[in-house]
């Protein structure tokens, strides 16, 4: 009797800390769904309209929201697809031979998470104006690569070092050169690897949001600097600030909810490991 | 052949460091910046050697927020552990509702936490905001939340804490799975109870991983920008602003860029001795959590 209602309890609390984390995402969903005109009014009465989401996306506050989206995909798949590129031979190197300095170069890239970033930030919004790279693609891809890059770097090391080097050896064995024993041995084995950290890092970069506020104003601009805008002017429009903020957040939450179980796993990863 | 052996993990890593040094660059740069007094008002700059510095540690505004960011990093960090390991211990008991329910845990964390501050901004709005009218039934209609000093702090703690607390359940939770039955077992036929058991077993094996969480949690928070930006952009007056906001207003707003800098490689300074105070601590409590494991 006294376990049950313990159990019961520990239900309870659960769930309230459930409403709790979902909750303000489901109020978003009400708000955006609200017409302008009752959004002061009675609070869960309403006749709900996509007015709210078709203003967001058709520009028509004079927020280019479709183009702040799109540019969050180009620079945070760039910056994925750039960071796997040069990150993958680094962790493979780095989980295969113990050379000298290795520990350090891994840790230096490591520290990169722990500095605050607009330390780089403001030399490279100076450093961006004379480069001609403010408010571009490649000035953001660049930059995003702080986040990404040691992200990857750390969590395929985990899953290089997993693999038995004796598979590379047999290929090497059998006549593979060591590119192609990396290429067409170690590489597909991590492939579930790679999938899971290049959507963990890809949801990393999406959510920036220092880097583009300081380093582009509006060619270049991402979501997360956009949805801000609708929160000025000197009329609040709550119902476009909460679309915004929902259309903002699809892509992350759509990739969490496919890949739950990997990114867990990344998130522990990289953080135990290190 | 034998030098090409040595030099091929070097050569395999030598792309991901120029990256890296892509980015070191303009830190020495800003490094370099911090002994001038170079602004927009004075793009032409002399050279000022430590002054920057100086004048950092004698304005009263750097004391101010250096203290705003202790009490937003160790009130968010202190609150996300507690919240995260109960919740973690709830998940664990594997119920048919945690189960369910743990397949969402991680869904605040995934949002942008300029978003989540956004999304919270217009929850906390006093007079038309959602928070007052659910509470407005117990007659605490009208709470100011972000317009006075200490609300403005707490509230943007909150939002810390409902992006993150995943973050540390998510690994608590981890910890937990990964250990070792036999001293629970062992205690359960000693007849130990919960809070016994908790307080002698658990905690201290799943302390190590608990701690992790915490140097995350606390390391970031002390360097928090965009949750508070977009929550209370520093106010009321002072109240929240935290180094790296007076750093962005220093540089960005007034253009004060070596001064701004010299804001931001104190915080950088901090970060690292922190952060170098809590591994060693880790370490300690390792060799600590293998003992009671054995």
């Amino acid at each position: 009797m006294r376990k049950r209602l313990v159990g019961w309890l520990c239900d309870t609390a659960l769930i309230l800390y459930f409403v709790f984390a979902l909750f303000p995402i489901a109020w978003m969903v009400i708000l955006s769904l609200k017409p302008a005109d009752q959004l002061f009014s009675t609070y869960f009465s309403f006749s709900p309209t996509l007015d709210g989401y078709r203003t967001v996306l058709g520009d028509s506050e004079g927020i280019p929201f479709v183009r702040f989206f799109v540019n969050s995909l180009v620079v945070s798949v760039g910056a994925v697809v750039l960071s796997l590129v040069v990150g993958l031979p680094a962790a493979y190197a780095s989980a295969r031979w113990r050379f000298k300095g290795s520990e350090n170069l891994m840790f230096t890239l490591l520290s990169f998470r722990f500095a605050p970033e607009l330390t780089v930030i403001i030399p490279l919004f100076v450093l961006y104006q004379k480069l001609g790279l403010f408010d571009t693609y490649v000035g953001m891809v660049w930059v995003l690569q702080l986040v990404t890059l040691p992200l990857i770097v750390w969590i395929m090391r985990s899953y290089f070092a997993d693999l038995t080097p004796e598979l590379e050896q047999a290929a090497l064995l059998d006549g593979y050169t060591r590119k192609q024993a990396f290429f067409k041995v170690a590489l597909p084995l991590v492939k579930p690897g790679i999938a899971a950290v290049s959507l963990l890092a890809f949801i990393f970069a999406w959510n920036n949001f220092v880097f583009p506020l300081i380093l582009t104003s509006n060619e270049a601009q991402t979501v997360t600097v956009g949805a801000l805008s609708f929160l000025g002017g000197d009329r609040p429009k709550y119902n476009l600030t909460a679309a915004a903020a929902l259309v903002s957040v699809v892509p992350p939450l759509l990739l969490a909810l496919t890949i739950q179980r990997y990114l867990v796993r990344g998130l522990s990863f990289g953080a135990v490991k290190s | 052949m034998g030098w090409r052996l040595t030099l091929r993990p070097y050569l395999l890593i030598v792309p991901a460091l120029l990256l890296t040094c892509g980015i070191l660059y303009p830190f020495g740069l800003g490094l370099y910046y911090t002994l001038f007094d170079f602004s927009a008002s004075k793009p032409q700059p002399d050279m000022v050697r430590f002054e920057n510095y100086g004048a950092v540690f004698t304005q009263e505004a750097f004391w101010n927020s250096a203290w705003v960011t202790v009490l937003y990093a160790v009130g968010a960090a202190l609150a996300e552990t507690v919240l995260g390991v109960a919740v973690a211990l709830l998940l664990h008991r594997s119920t048919m509702v945690g189960r369910v329910l743990e397949k969402i845990l991680i869904l605040p964390l995934m949002i942008a936490p300029v978003i989540a501050a956004i999304i919270w901004k217009l929850m906390l709005q006093p007079s038309v905001g959602v928070v007052n009218y659910l509470l407005r039934p117990f007659g605490l209609g009208g709470v100011q939340w972000t317009d006075t000093p200490t609300g403005a702090l707490l509230s943007s703690i909150a939002v810390d804490v409902w992006v993150y607390t995943p973050f540390v359940a998510i690994l608590a939770l981890a910890g937990l799975r990964s250990l070792p039955a036999s001293p629970f077992e062992a205690a359960a036929v000693d007849g130990a109870g919960w809070w016994y058991t908790f307080r002698r077993l658990t905690l201290p094996m799943l302390w190590p991983y608990v701690l992790v969480a915490v140097i995350f949690r606390f390391m970031d928070s002390l360097k928090v920008f965009d949750i508070i930006y977009a929550l209370t952009e520093g106010g009321p007056g002072d109240s929240t602003v935290v180094l790296q906001i007076r750093a962005y207003l220093e540089a960005i707003r007034f253009q004060r860029y070596s001064f701004g800098i010299s804001y931001t490689i104190v915080l950088w300074a901090v970060v690292y001795l922190a952060a170098m105070v809590l591994v060693k601590h880790l370490g300690k409590i390792q060799r600590k959590a293998a003992e009671v494991t054995t």
